[in-house]
């Protein structure tokens, strides 16, 4: 099933990340999405490489999710791959049944594992969605002819809200949609009025946006995002209420409370949900009730 | 090594709007220029369109040169709408960074030679990607100034307005943006089929 079956629905969509491991053993990934994801998300999201730090792959990853029932939504990033292994990629997901994607620019080969790689970034997120859309069409980007029955996917892009220069990413978000994105997920969001601010100029395009949340761990960690992290900051009176019951905060009720508060403050201006939560895949259903989202029904 | 050659004549009567002042740069003996080509193309354009000054000089790489050399032209050149200039890709930067609310367009593409190649300025670089993107970009480099040398826009890796990837970067496309807002040339990032590289004509290192 493609996800976007469900906006067109109506359907407050619910999905979450989950990283593939630095190797083949996958029976702990499996095994958490079917005890706390399975009945509370619609989909998954499957990294592709993520923080530029080598694993095993999306494609395969998402393939595993698939066979387990699940459903897979494949991320691609421009960083590993030219125009030919994305489009062959994209290509291979159709052949193994997997029709939603979420398509990339990726981060930058230095900020990972292996900062000596070659960065490649032959295409950008906006033409990796082009390309997509060229296959869609029965072609591919150079124009040649791909045979049978094109394949169909449900083409995802990502935005940042809270972005400092939100003009910019509004510009470029228009770009995605111009090129034939169907839904947003968003940067994990901490400041709830700019979110609402930037939905307000985003609803003119008319593509479903999920809010992106990332679970605040600790301290250091919002700390370390703040400094580090593109379009995400956490606000001082946030990292006051982390610091506020240290043992709240370490057991992580605080993050899940701060998550579903972010959740119930931003319902009415987004069409979904996508919770990063990095590891803590089990506080998700917790997050979920606690903003007031039943399970869903399958 | 390098060499200019002319964009086409369709391309740079587009650009051609209102006053028009050419510059061209001559005597770098590391670019190739197509000097006599350039002279006819202009000869043209001054007799279609309104061309206040045709400006030859060399080095406009050098920021302080460049000053010097327009030094008095300054009048004519205040007073005009776009600057169209004849000159490699490192030129045409320097002279888009001297002048951030005019329209200054480009009319040459930038090829590399192997080879020894001589002085380019300290600031800017040339990518001689073989398909100059600097007239829809207000004359900043998407290829040399983003570090994923993006050509559709921002990544989300800025932060305060800094590259992800060198904190004392800026980012290429923030520049970008913020250039073409002041130049009232927004709607260069609005176009139907997003742009893709040709790495086949890219003598890119």
């Amino acid at each position: 099933m493609r996800i976007t079956e469900l906006f067109e629905k109506g359907e407050f969509v619910l999905t979450a990340e989950v990283g593939p491991p630095k190797g083949v053993e996958i029976d702990h990934l499996i095994k958490d999405a079917h005890e706390f994801l399975k009945t509370r998300v619609h989909a998954l999201n499957v990294t592709d490489n993520q923080s530029s730090v080598m694993r095993t792959g999306s494609l395969a990853t998402c393939k595993v999710l698939k066979d387990e029932g699940l459903l897979p939504i494949f991320q691609i990033t421009c960083r590993d791959r030219n125009r030919i292994a994305l489009q062959s990629d994209v290509l291979s997901a159709a052949l193994l049944g997997i029709e939603n994607l979420l398509l990339l620019t990726g981060d930058y080969t230095t900020l990972g594992d292996h900062p000596q790689a070659k960065p490649v970034f032959d295409l950008d997120s906006v033409s990796l969605i082009h390309a997509v859309k060229c296959l869609e069409g029965g072609f591919d980007l150079a124009g040649n002819a791909v045979d049978g029955k094109p394949p169909k996917f449900a083409k995802g892009a990502v935005v940042s809200p809270c972005s400092d220069s939100v003009d910019v990413q509004l510009a470029k978000m228009e770009a995605k949609v111009k090129a034939g994105c169907e839904y947003f997920q968003t940067q994990g969001v901490f400041e709830p009025d700019k979110f609402m601010e930037f939905m307000e100029k985003a609803k003119q395009f008319g593509v479903p946006v999920q809010l992106g949340l990332i679970i605040p761990k600790n301290v250091g960690m919002c700390r370390y995002m703040n400094a580090n992290v593109a379009g995400v900051h956490v606000p001082d009176d946030m990292i006051k209420e982390l610091q506020a019951d240290k043992e709240r905060t370490k057991s992580g009720d605080v993050g899940v409370e701060i998550c579903a508060r972010l959740i119930r403050e931003c319902k009415d201006y987004a069409q979904g949900v996508h919770i990063m939560s990095l590891g803590w895949e089990n506080r998700i259903p917790e997050i979920l009730d606690m903003a007031g989202i039943a399970p869903i029904a399958k | 090594m390098l060499i200019t050659q002319l964009k086409s004549k369709e391309t740079i009567e587009s650009l051609a709007e209102g006053k028009i002042v050419i510059i061209n740069c001559h005597g770098c003996k590391e670019v190739y220029f197509a000097e006599h080509q350039a002279d006819e193309l202009q000869k043209e354009l001054s007799a279609s369109k309104e061309v206040t000054k045709i400006i030859t000089t060399d080095y406009i790489c050098n920021p302080d040169n460049l000053k010097l050399q327009l030094k008095k032209h300054m009048d004519v050149i205040n007073a005009a709408d776009t600057i169209l200039v004849f000159s490699c890709g490192v030129g045409i930067q320097t002279v888009a960074d001297q002048f951030q609310e005019k329209r200054v367009y480009s009319c040459c593409d930038t090829y590399q030679l192997p080879g020894f190649q001589g002085v380019t300025a300290l600031n800017v670089d040339c990518g001689q990607c073989g398909e100059c993107y600097l007239n829809g970009t207000g004359g900043i480099c998407p290829i040399t100034a983003c570090s994923k040398s993006l050509i559709n826009g921002q990544c989300g890796g800025a932060k305060e307005g800094k590259c992800e990837v060198d904190k004392d970067m800026e980012c290429g496309w923030e520049r970008i943006y913020r250039k073409l807002e002041k130049m009232n040339k927004l709607d260069n990032m609005k176009y139907d089929v997003p742009k893709v590289r040709n790495f086949g004509i890219s003598k890119e290192k």
